[in-house]
Order: C-alpha cells, then sequence, then structure tokens
C-alpha cells in the first residue's frame, strides 16, 4: 500500500485537522466527537442541515459545509458509517431554530447510525435519503437503491432552500423531490485500498472494468470487458434515462463525477459524450458539474448523474454558495 | 444479576469468539468482506475495559452503558445493531424479577428492538436467525426451575439456528449481494451470535 500515512489509525483524524486548518475561514472541526461545521453563525433562525457517511468520498459531505449548503458534516471512519454521538454533537452545535434535517445516503450502516441519532436528539428533525444509483435494485450494503454522487445535488439544492428561513417540512419534502429528480451510475476501472485493510478492495484485470460499480468498491451489475468512452455513455445514459424517464426538451443538469483516480481530462471527455447523447434525445443540458465530488479514495472511473431541472430545482442549484468545494456568486 | 456476572459473561464471550477467530473469519471472507471478527473482538474488548468504572452500577445502567460504548466505538452496521440490543435488553430490567424472568424479558425486548433497527426478521440469513429462536425459547421457559436444563435447551435452539443459514439465500446484510453464491455458507453474524449465546449458557450450567 502506497498512501501518505504517518500511523494507519490516525489517516483520519490528521486529514481533518488538515482540513480544517486549510479552510478556516469558513468551517470548524470538532474531533471526539468528529465533526465539521459551519464557522460563521448564520444571522436568522434557519433548518440546519447535517450530512455525513463514511469517509473516503471526499470532498463529500465536509467539503460542501459552509453557506448556502450544510451546517455540518460527520465522517465516519473510511466506508463505515459515522456514530449516532458524533451526528447528537453536531445538532447541538448547529442549532438554529427550525430544526434538524439529516441527509443520509442510502446504505444500511449510514440509515442505522443517523436513525438512533434521530431517537438521540431532543429537537425536531427529519431525514432525506438519497437513493440515486440506478445500477442496483439490492446491494452489498443496502436494501434498496444506494445513495451516491446525486448526494450534494440534493445538498446544494435544500441548502440554498435552507438559507431562504424555508420550514423543515418544505426542506424535508423539497429534498425528497430533488432525489426523485435525480439518477446515477458509474464504472469502475479499478479498485481501492482501504488504509486499514492495505490492500486492494477487489481485483479487476488491465481490461476489465465493474459496471454500475457502487462508491465502496462493491460490485455493480456485472464485470466485463472495457468499452469505448461513447458507448459506455450509452449504456449508462439509457439506464439513467429508462429511471428519470424525461419529456422532450427536458432541461436537466448534467453532473460527471470522478471517483479519485481518473484525470479530469477524461471525466470532460465523458460529459462531451453524454452531452452529445442527451442532445440527440431531445434533452438539454443547461447547467453541468464535471469534477472529483463524491469519491472513492484512489479508484479509477466515474459517474453520470442526471437531475431533471424544474424552475425550484435551478434556481436553488444557481444561489450563492461557499464551501471549500463548491463556491460561486459569493 | 450483577455487574461481576455480566463482566463474566463478557469476558467467557470474548475468550469463546477469540477460540473461533480463524473459522468466524474465513466464513465473512466467504460471503463478506471479513471485517466481522476484528469488530466483534474491537467492541467486545471496549466493554471489558469498562468493568472497573461499572461493576458496581446497577444491571440496567451497565447494559445501558455497554450498549452506548458499542454505539460510539463499533460504529457501521454491526454497531447499531448490537447497542440496539443492549439498550433495549437495559429498558426491561426488573429487579423484582429472579435472573430468569428477567433476562428472559430482557433478552426478547432487545432482539425486538434489533429487528426494528435493521427492518430484518428471520429467515433473512442474519444473526436474528439465531438470536430470535433464542428469544422465544427464553421466554416460553422462563418459569423453569432447573436453570442449567434451560440453558441446555438454549445452546441446542442457538445452534439449530446458526445452521439454518445455511441453507437460506440472504435478503438482508452483506451476503444479499451475493444471492444464490451465498448459499450453503453459514452467515458469520450468526455463528458468532451462536458462540456467545454458547457462552453464557455454559456459565449456568457450570455454576
Amino acid at each position: 500500500m502506497k498512501k501518505f500515512v504517518n500511523e494507519v489509525d490516525n489517516i483520519l483524524s490528521e486529514s481533518l485537522i488538515g482540513f480544517g486548518k486549510a479552510h478556516s475561514d469558513i468551517i470548524n472541526v470538532n474531533l471526539s466527537p468528529d465533526f465539521v461545521s459551519r464557522k460563521n453563525k448564520p444571522n436568522k433562525d434557519k433548518v440546519s442541515l447535517i450530512s455525513g457517511g463514511g469517509s473516503g468520498h471526499e470532498p463529500l459531505h465536509g467539503g460542501f459545509v459552509g453557506y448556502g449548503m450544510l451546517d455540518a458534516a460527520c465522517p465516519g471512519q473510511v466506508f463505515s458509517a459515522p456514530t449516532p454521538d458524533q451526528m447528537e454533537a453536531a445538532s447541538n452545535e448547529v442549532y438554529h431554530n427550525k430544526g434538524i434535517l439529516f441527509i443520509v445516503k442510502n446504505y444500511s450502516g449510514d440509515i442505522m447510525n443517523f436513525e438512533m441519532a434521530s431517537d438521540m436528539i431532543d429537537h425536531a428533525n427529519q431525514t432525506v435519503i438519497v437513493n440515486d444509483d440506478v445500477a442496483v435494485e439490492d446491494s452489498t450494503y443496502t436494501t434498496g437503491r444506494r445513495g451516491v454522487a446525486g448526494t450534494m445535488i440534493v445538498e446544494k439544492t435544500i441548502g440554498s432552500l435552507a438559507e431562504t428561513g424555508a420550514s423543515l417540512d418544505e426542506c424535508k419534502n423539497f429534498g425528497d423531490h430533488v432525489n426523485n429528480m435525480t439518477a446515477s451510475m458509474g464504472v469502475a476501472f479499478s479498485s481501492c485500498t482501504v488504509p486499514a485493510a492495505g490492500k486492494p478492495t477487489f481485483e479487476l484485470s488491465a481490461d476489465e472494468m465493474e459496471f454500475g460499480v457502487g462508491i465502496h468498491g462493491e460490485p455493480g451489475r456485472r464485470r466485463e470487458k472495457i468499452k469505448s468512452a461513447n458507448d459506455l455513455t450509452k449504456e449508462i445514459l439509457d439506464n439513467i434515462l429508462e429511471d428519470l424517464k424525461p419529456n422532450n426538451n427536458q432541461e436537466v443538469l448534467l453532473h460527471v463525477n470522478g471517483f479519485g483516480g481518473t484525470p479530469l481530462m477524461e471525466l470532460y471527455l465523458l460529459f462531451e459524450c453524454g452531452q452529445k447523447l442527451l442532445e440527440k434525445k431531445n434533452i438539454v443540458v443547461t447547467r453541468s458539474l464535471v469534477g472529483n465530488y463524491t469519491t472513492s479514495l484512489e479508484m479509477a472511473g466515474g459517474s453520470f448523474t442526471i437531475t431533471k431541472l424544474d424552475e425550484n430545482i435551478v434556481n436553488h442549484w444557481d444561489s450563492p454558495v461557499h464551501t471549500s468545494s463548491l463556491r460561486w456568486k459569493i | 444479576m450483577n455487574g461481576i456476572k455480566i463482566f463474566d459473561s463478557i469476558r467467557n464471550i470474548e475468550i469463546t469468539i477469540n477460540n473461533h477467530k480463524e473459522e468466524i473469519e474465513k466464513l465473512d471472507q466467504e460471503i463478506g468482506d471479513g471485517d466481522h471478527i476484528f469488530n466483534i473482538l474491537r467492541g467486545l474488548q471496549e466493554l471489558l475495559n469498562l468493568k472497573d468504572k461499572l461493576v458496581d452500577e446497577t444491571s440496567d445502567q451497565i447494559f445501558k452503558q455497554l450498549g452506548m460504548k458499542i454505539m460510539t466505538t463499533v460504529g457501521g452496521s454491526s454497531g447499531a445493531l448490537f447497542a440496539t440490543l443492549l439498550i433495549g435488553m437495559s429498558k426491561k430490567f426488573n429487579p423484582e424479577l429472579n435472573d430468569l424472568n428477567n433476562l428472559s424479558e430482557m433478552f426478547y425486548e432487545g432482539v425486538e428492538s434489533m429487528k426494528k433497527r435493521g427492518k430484518s426478521d428471520i429467515g433473512e440469513k442474519t444473526m436474528l436467525d439465531v438470536l430470535i429462536p433464542v428469544s422465544k425459547t427464553l421466554i416460553n421457559l422462563k418459569d423453569e426451575s432447573n436453570i442449567s436444563k434451560v440453558a441446555e435447551k438454549i445452546i441446542i435452539v442457538a445452534k439449530d439456528g446458526m445452521l439454518s443459514t445455511k441453507d437460506i439465500i440472504a435478503t438482508k446484510g452483506r451476503a444479499s449481494f451475493l444471492g444464490e453464491r451465498a448459499k450453503g455458507h453459514i452467515d458469520p453474524g450468526a455463528r458468532s451470535s451462536q458462540l456467545a449465546i454458547e457462552a453464557i449458557c455454559n456459565q449456568f450450567i457450570n455454576n
């Protein structure tokens, strides 16, 4: 295993401390229990958005803490759900009198630990469960579809709505709505290595890929020979569009997400393939996002996410945001 | 029931699980990702570390604190589930009842909480295939006067439950992805739960 590491057991805390120092203008990092929170308190009451999940998906979720997005994020150990005391402590830190909204990717461990947190905290709270991955119905770590790269789109848009002072119910309903309008699917070209395990999670030979891979390197639909970017794009987008059933001239956000080990050059190439194909199908890409936002450590590969846009979603996507990994108009 | 007996049980569970470490690891590598045994042993060690702090507390407090410790240190699905079991048990503790009555009611409540937390039930190739039959048998036998006889019966029920997971096609937990491929394999969570129960039963039989 070749990684930047001092002691394997300290990887997470050392990384969190560094993250806190690098972005000390906008976030605080609390250790034991671990959580990242917004530094500048909002100047009015608002619903507090808290997300979290296993580490190894950076910048998700800590990189999305800040104005217009999350109030706090709770990182678990690598690929392992955070524990309820983290969510409880984060809730107490960022409560702004309008309730707590948890945003949780649909993975069994995350669901159970956030449920326990929900039982433990005294503040009114609700949960939006993101399950955008159309690759598999049940998987190694889930009952039902997995929550993957679409999560950050849900976080961005609810984050914007929460800044307007919307109620907990409004934020919860809007989050469910954005989740329903969003679908994703990805492919892996190589494995990733969980530091504590020290060896690759799975093996792929030089000309193989895992089609429909999850964001922990867990299996997708099938393992097969690699294909051209155009062929892959077609196969992935067909699956996504079958799920979203867009109307003619539907406007969409097209997000190409890298898993951590694929160069941006290839991700932009993938965006070009996707945009071209959607244009042929009379689907209009009016918003775009390309980059490594929901990663699986150093895994090579990437995913497409499409969100069908309506006026509300577009407005909340465009609104100002200031986090360490997503920033515009502010 | 008291702190000394509770921590004796945890120690016995830890010894038994440790003796079957390689076997459980192998089962987990076949149908899971191989970390089950390490999570369990780490969790048990964390619990044993609490002995000096908690041994003189009331039993319900001990179960609650043990649950909280598992919850905050083990993490993942297994941490949430075992924490739910222990905290669920703590809620039903009644100092008026004898040990068997008490333990039966507590365990039943704990397992019911676990079923809710995991949205899971018997027949899904998980540790519940051991825990549910054991909790039901305990309730049926809770007024039995011969505790050794109850313990012997529970050992058999737990073993049957564990072996039953061999032929189930998983729909929950990590084995679920493998579907048909996991058939013929005993669920590692069921095996470790069965061993833990056997360790506690042997403690009653030997006393």
